[in-house]
């Protein structure tokens, strides 16, 4: 097999624990330096613009906020053929249509990388627009990373400390730090959705 | 009981209701309430979107700088068009003008995005409501080679060794049990009507279309740094031009430029050799279904886009037309002024958000999104499982947006509508063509089929525009100017204590505004009014339907439990809903739930 990796995070920072998956990778990069064969990249909820990043990959590592029904802030991990059916299972919103099609249209077109990896974690809040990362779950982002680590070694990559490419992750205005600070007041800006995200409301 | 409304149509929701809920293979979650009377026609229609809008609120507070950022996150789509029209609203409350490069480099982006949008729409969202790709297993290679052929002689891939491969790879990711992007497809619904040969032509191109769209976006590559999600920068582009630069990251040198170049040609070509006829193919095959005009022949809105000549809005100097028709009168076409507060409204009546007083319609600057979720006194089920919505009270997490006060179509057809009513000599000899040569009357365009034309005809033109503008971004700089930015005005310092812009942008989908007031350098009030709030709204305070609702109507289902039929009308205007609402499916099913009561 070539040794070409894609770290991918995907999700909506917008929504609170939906953005674990893009959170991760901006602190992978900051942290990591990898070699030219490693590809980091905020996928957002983009779905078929992440193709060509897919086609150039032979192994995939994915992070993404999963709701697998368990406690806030478990990590799970998926390997191989089991994870388009993962991304699958329940969809909180629609960027995991767009990303089991996206891959089962790499698959189509026969590109899809060999490998794949999904590091997950179960969110504890969704729907709370314009949030950021719940304690619980910003918690398993260095867990995260770890276990991201350990697959690359397996993988015979080794990072550098220090910090990595970051040209592919998102604008400053909208990195963790930035987008949580500037965040406006519950009353300036409502952040609640209707009833039946709020059942206790009903 | 009928309930005539203002906008022409009788309502009338005594028959079976069918509903589903979510509507597939769309931006976002959508969900379609119809009722059909004894022959299976639609006599009532009911859309509404689903989820909680609330990217205003925010922003409130933040960086106007900023703002194009968060807005492209709202969409997994239309990225660049929201980042567009943001910065377009920064700069006309800043008084910031964009240099000429800045210009042609932002109009060839945005252009690319009009055609990659409009290719992926058809294959990848759109074809599957017309073209069987299971049935595509039964035909005869040979004879869809002779198909391909006929269809578009220049077309190069027409081998029937060609197609036989596709169709066995076809048939190995059918066996694999990775239905996966085909699974959601009532294939044995009568609906259907391709022979398997033109079904196989069609999936073929499917594929083509694939590796199309992996190179297209490579032109958002190059000018936005990256892809998804591409810089942009208030005061014109974040990329450098250093024509003479080798290997210099990320300016923009002569080998980019020639990539850029033979993009263009590809997408020219395909839209020539392939789209253009598989639409003259397949809704040849059609012609008879000539059902979900709704008020495309009635109301249509377009802001314009694409301007010739840097910071000049006015309608002469824009390639994509703007102006409203109203009252299905053709013969004239109004002007549009974003800024006037009796034009562009929004009414919340019908939708789940409270102005504080019924009846009442906000200028966008003076927006107000505040939620106020209840349903109406005939709804059935609960508000935490909605069995069936009562369209007499609000139903839906779409304003109703009018333009002085009618309910108006935007997108592709709206723009071709607009477009040939002016007499635009491109748009106007595009469509007498292709009428031409399908045989159809001019009336055949206000229909579910004349927005999947339109869309067609735009993508070819919108290629031409790109040739167009980047001759001309090559032209400025081999005149020695290399400029892309303005800064003039990028310290906050520079600005007054308070000001009010609108950007406005013809998304893929139709017309797109951003409405901005600026106080102490930091958004005071912010207001997206997008296309598939147009469309997708509900009703008003008056009755009007709007555009999905009216395109409904009156359409016979061969199958009312399979609604091959609306997802057809509905998928024509390439709803998204991500951004006209905010996401917030509590179990998103990937199959549509379809229930008769």
């Amino acid at each position: 097999m070539g040794n070409s990796v894609l770290i991918l995070g995907i999700g909506n920072v917008l929504w609170a624990d939906e953005g674990f998956g893009v959170r991760c990778v901006e602190r992978m990069a900051a942290r990591w330096s990898f070699p030219d064969t490693v590809t980091v990249l905020d996928g957002g909820t983009q779905g078929l613009y992440l193709l060509p990043f897919l086609e150039a990959a032979d192994s995939l590592i994915v992070f993404d906020a999963i709701d697998y029904g368990l406690r806030p802030g478990t990590m799970k991990t998926v390997e191989g053929d089991e994870v388009p059916s993962f991304l699958g299972a329940k969809k909180m919103s629609l960027h995991q249509t767009g990303f089991q099609e996206v891959i089962a249209t790499a698959r189509l077109m026969e590109y899809c990388p060999e490998n794949l990896f999904l590091i997950g974690c179960q969110p504890e809040e969704l729907e709370d627009f314009g949030g950021g990362l719940r304690d619980v779950t910003a918690a398993q982002i260095d867990p995260a990373i770890s276990i991201a680590l350990d697959k690359l070694k397996d993988w015979g990559i080794t990072p550098v400390p220090g910090h990595g490419d970051d040209s592919l992750l998102a604008d400053r205005a909208i990195l963790r730090d930035a987008y949580e600070t500037g965040r406006p007041s519950e009353q300036e800006a409502c952040r609640t959705g209707d009833d039946r995200f709020f059942p206790e409301g009903a | 009981m009928v309930i005539q409304t203002p906008n022409g149509y009788a309502l009338d929701n005594s028959g079976q209701r069918i509903v589903v809920d979510p509507v597939t293979r769309i931006e976002g979650h959508m969900r379609c309430e119809v009722n059909v009377d004894e022959q299976g026609v639609i006599r009532n229609a009911v859309s509404t979107g689903t989820m909680w809008r609330g990217l205003e609120v925010i922003l409130k507070g933040r960086d106007p700088r900023d703002a194009w950022a968060f807005t492209e996150r709202i969409c997994g789509v239309c990225t660049g068009t929201h980042a567009l029209t943001s910065v377009r609203a920064v700069e006309d409350a800043l008084g910031i003008t964009i240099p000429d490069n800045a210009n042609s480099i932002r109009n060839i982006m945005q252009l690319n995005l009009e055609i990659h949008d409009h290719v992926v729409h058809f294959y990848h969202l759109h074809a599957l409501d017309w073209v069987n790709p299971i049935n595509a297993l039964k035909a005869d290679p040979k004879a869809t080679s002779e198909l391909q052929q006929a269809v578009s002689p220049s077309h190069p891939m027409s081998s029937p060794g060609y197609f036989r491969d596709v169709q066995n790879r076809l048939k190995k990711f059918v066996e694999s049990g990775q239905l996966g992007l085909f699974k959601n497809g009532y294939w044995d619904n009568p609906a259907y009507l391709l022979p398997p040969e033109a079904d196989l032509m069609a999936t073929t191109h499917y594929l083509e279309a694939l590796d199309l769209q992996k190179e297209i976006v490579k032109v958002h590559t190059i000018f936005g740094g990256k892809n998804p999600h591409p810089n942009w920068l208030v005061g014109g582009v974040p990329c450098p031009i250093n024509v003479d630069g080798v290997g210099s990251v990320g300016a923009i040198n002569m080998e980019r430029l020639n990539l850029v170049s033979s993009i263009i040609d590809k997408c020219h070509e395909f839209n020539v050799n392939v789209y253009l006829p598989d639409v003259k193919a397949i809704g040849g095959f059609y012609k008879n279904w000539l059902y979900g005009g709704g008020l495309s022949s009635q109301a249509c809105l377009a802001y314009g886009d694409i301007p010739e000549i840097a910071n000049d809005f006015s309608a002469e100097n824009l390639h994509l037309p703007r102006g409203a028709i109203i009252d299905g009168d053709l013969s004239k076409v109004h002007d549009v002024d974003q800024r006037d507060p009796e034009q562009v409204q929004e009414f919340v009546d019908h939708s789940w958000y409270t102005y504080g007083e019924p009846g009442k319609g906000l200028h966008p600057w003076d927006g107000i999104t505040e939620p106020q979720y209840e349903l109406g006194p005939n709804a059935k089920g609960t508000k935490t499982n909605i069995e069936e919505l009562d369209e007499a009270g609000k139903y839906s997490w779409i304003k109703a947006p009018r333009w002085r006060g009618h309910a108006m179509e935007v997108g592709p057809l709206a723009r071709y509508v607009v477009g040939y009513a002016k007499g635009h000599e491109d748009i106007k000899d595009q469509v007498d063509r292709f009428l031409g040569d399908m045989g159809l009357p001019l009336e055949a365009v206000f229909s579910t089929l004349g927005r999947t034309a339109a869309r067609a005809l735009e993508s070819e033109y919108c290629g031409r525009l790109q040739r167009h503008f980047f001759d001309k971004l090559v032209q400025n700089i081999k005149n020695g100017d290399s400029t892309t930015a303005n800064v003039e005005k990028w310290d906050p310092s520079t600005w007054p204590k308070e000001a009010i812009g609108v950007g406005a942008t013809e998304a893929p989908r139709g017309a797109l505004g951003h409405w901005i007031r600026i106080k102490d350098g930091r958004i005071e009030n912010y207001q997206c009014v997008v296309p598939t709030t147009w469309n997708g709204s509900p009703r008003d305070t008056k009755g009007n339907i709007g555009a999905f609702e009216a395109s409904l109507m009156n359409t016979p289902m061969a199958r009312p439990e399979e609604p091959v039929e609306i997802l057809r009308t509905l998928h024509s205007f390439d709803p998204c809903l991500a951004c006209s609402t905010h996401v917030m499916s509590p179990d998103g099913d990937e199959l549509a739930d379809v229930k008769v009561r």
